[in-house]
């Protein structure tokens, strides 16, 4: 019954050839050609300026660093644990995602399944030992110096903002934007509406009327919806999250930016190296590292007062050299 | 608190009263149009979404904000042609089609968004329409800057809300749409295409929901985000309950509605130590307590969400 496909003398050699395939595919090339396995889940549309953000540095990852990136967005809170569980299964090396409010919980529970996972989401909370990071962004350092622009430029001393909703990420911008206003004049009010959601342009349109119709003059848009009546008014506005001038050049005078590719960049060589400890990741969403930054002046750079951008440029030199630690306020900021 | 309703403070809140109810009129009137004949469009949420999203694509596009209102209202006509098929002509469930046809066109709203203009990181904006302010009318103290400069959309819903009602009560075409909703079997023993009424007002009413929709996007906007519309479309169909089927009392509704909008932005400006949830709550608070009110009496059109098939007349 012995059938031979191969006269009896060539096996040797062949299994001989063999070999170094099979070595090469075990170890040689794992290290070079295996990429860093990274997945997104993500609550919102990618159209959403937080998880666009995190989603732009993810495509740049993928651009500069090789990563392998899936993601997946508009996840329900229903279905958000499977989700992250799904990729868990699969053998990604870093969940990233939103998270925050209820996705909070799910991602937690999944981490704790995966220990050998490492996970990164959006969170106010603190990270869980030994492979949930969280991180946010923390950029009150440019809001605040917008806010020394808003307390030097307001000529009713009532400067406003409409913002979303009052949970700790957006009052520790909106109180740096009323202290560094506070640095530069000490008699200057701020007006703040919430319009209870992360979409409502029409909502922030018409909060945008009512505070300067109670005198503001300049505004912190950290919601969508602000500019057109703005400049209908002639009042300046600030953006927030990403570099907003195009939407309204005449009155957009600078933005608070948004750069989450520190911290991606961060996790994912940790992840690489094996090195990946769980953390808050918040210092790589500050200026220091690049997480954080203020947005070009453009025209505003010519017809500021030379001593207004002088202090904002001096007072950023200290947060970059350590020398100043912009107040972390995250209570509800108080309406005068 | 003296220094707060000043005139200004009261100028302003009925300029935004008026802003804030527009879309909800526009649908308002599109849904009791569509109720009076009998179809409950549950699609009116969606449809609002895909009128926002295809006006302001027309806009980007064309440049021309008049475009932009004639498509919005024309996206809205196809989406209720799609209920009419579903729901008058195959006899569907009326609430499962309406919430199927919300659902399928919010997604192909930001479908279609983004294969129009990808995922940019700042949303593309177009010129809106500006307010038109009326000679004369809008120099009167007070109410002159809060009525008369208003968006030309707003002065259309304001326009409508006496005709429709004008159309319903006092003409003979809506005469028989009234009928066609009560009581369909009579109308149709006249002679009347009970099928083709129903998809007529069906049609209209989604082109004023698509128009709705344009508003927030053209004239309140310049910029279609997911969620534009938040939740608007129910406020409407919650609107037309409240004015018991009637036009003019649905208007005062939307208008209340704006009018309490209006005033939690306001209102979390002031002194008083209330936490601004409570103020955003306000507006849905009081629809709630106004529909519990007036529904005891409510005379809902009687072949409300019953398919007409001729079949089952004898």
């Amino acid at each position: 019954m012995k059938r031979k496909y191969l006269p009896s003398r060539l096996r040797p050699a062949l299994a001989f050839l063999a070999i170094p395939f099979f070595l090469g595919s075990g170890s040689l090339l794992a290290e070079e050609e295996d990429p860093v396995r990274v997945a997104a889940v993500y609550q919102t549309a990618i159209e959403e300026p937080w998880v666009g953000t995190i989603h732009q540095a993810a495509l740049q990852a993928e651009e500069e660093l090789g990563i392998e990136y899936e993601f997946v967005e508009q996840v329900s809170a229903a279905d958000f644990e499977r989700v992250v569980r799904e990729y868990a299964n699969r053998g990604f090396d870093l969940i990233i995602g939103d998270a925050f409010l209820a996705g909070e919980e799910p991602a937690r529970r999944v981490a704790a399944d995966y220990p050998e996972v490492a996970f990164a989401f959006g969170s106010e909370f603190g990270p869980a030992e030994p492979n949930f990071s969280v991180f946010d962004n923390w950029i009150h350092e440019p809001a605040y110096l917008m806010g020394i622009v808003a307390g030097s430029l307001t000529e009713t001393d009532v400067i406003g903002a409409v913002a979303a909703i009052p949970i700790n990420e957006v009052n520790r911008l909106v109180n740096a934007y009323y202290e560094g206003a506070l640095s530069v004049n000490p008699e200057v009010e701020m007006e703040v509406t919430y319009i209870g959601g992360w979409f409502n342009p029409a909502a922030a349109a018409e909060a945008t009327e009512a505070q300067i119709e109670a005198g503001a003059d300049i505004i912190f848009a950290e919601r969508f919806g602000v500019f057109e009546v703005a400049s209908q008014n002639d009042v300046l506005a600030f953006g927030n999250m990403t570099d907003q001038h195009s939407l309204a050049p005449e009155i957009v005078v600078t933005s608070a930016l948004w750069n989450m590719y520190p911290t991606i960049e961060y996790l994912v060589r940790s992840v690489d190296a094996d090195l990946f400890v769980s953390q808050d990741l918040k210092d790589w969403s500050m200026m220091a590292k690049g997480g954080a930054d203020l947005a070009p002046f453009y025209q505003f750079e010519e017809t500021l007062p030379p001593e207004v951008i002088a202090k904002v440029e001096e007072t950023k030199e200290s947060i970059l050299d350590g020398t100043f630690r912009v107040p972390i306020i995250e209570t509800d900021p108080q309406t005068d | 608190m003296d220094d707060f309703f000043t005139s200004a403070f009261l100028t302003g809140l009925i300029a935004a009263t008026l802003r804030m109810a527009t879309p909800i009129i526009f649908a308002m009137l599109g849904e009791l149009i569509s109720e009076r004949a009998g179809v409950l469009n549950l699609g009116i949420e969606g449809t609002m979404v895909m009128g926002a999203m295809v006006g302001f694509l027309t806009t980007l596009t064309t440049g021309s904000l008049l475009l932009g209102v004639a498509a919005g209202a024309g996206a809205g006509m196809l989406l209720s042609l799609l209920m009419a098929v579903l729901t008058v002509y195959l006899g569907l469930n009326q609430h499962v089609s309406g919430l199927g046809i919300t659902l399928f066109a919010t997604g192909l709203a930001m479908f279609l968004y983004r294969l129009a203009v990808g995922s940019p990181i700042v949303p593309p904006t177009i010129d809106p329409f500006t307010r038109i302010e009326i000679p004369v009318l809008s120099s009167i103290p007070l109410i002159g800057p809060a009525l008369f400069r208003q968006y030309g959309l707003t002065y259309l819903a304001f326009l409508l809300v006496p005709l429709v009602a004008f159309f319903l009560y006092r003409t003979r075409a809506g005469l028989v749409v009234r009928t066609v909703g009560e009581n369909p079997l009579a109308a149709d023993t006249v002679g009347v295409d009970v099928r083709l009424t129903r998809t007529l007002c069906l049609m209209a009413g989604g082109a004023l929901m698509g128009i709705g929709g344009a508003f927030l996007t053209l004239a309140h906007q310049n910029m279609f985000l997911i969620d534009v519309v938040g939740g608007r479309g129910w406020v409407a169909l919650a609107m037309v309950i409240f004015g018991n089927w009637h036009p003019v009392k649905a208007m005062i509704g939307a208008l209340l509605f704006g009018l309490l909008d209006g005033l939690q932005l306001r209102l979390q400006g002031s002194d008083l130590a209330i936490p601004f949830d409570f103020f955003l709550m306000v507006p849905y608070l009081m629809t709630i307590i106004a529909l519990v009110l007036v529904s005891r009496r409510a005379q809902v059109p009687a072949a409300l969400l019953k398919p007409y098939r001729r079949e089952d007349r004898g």
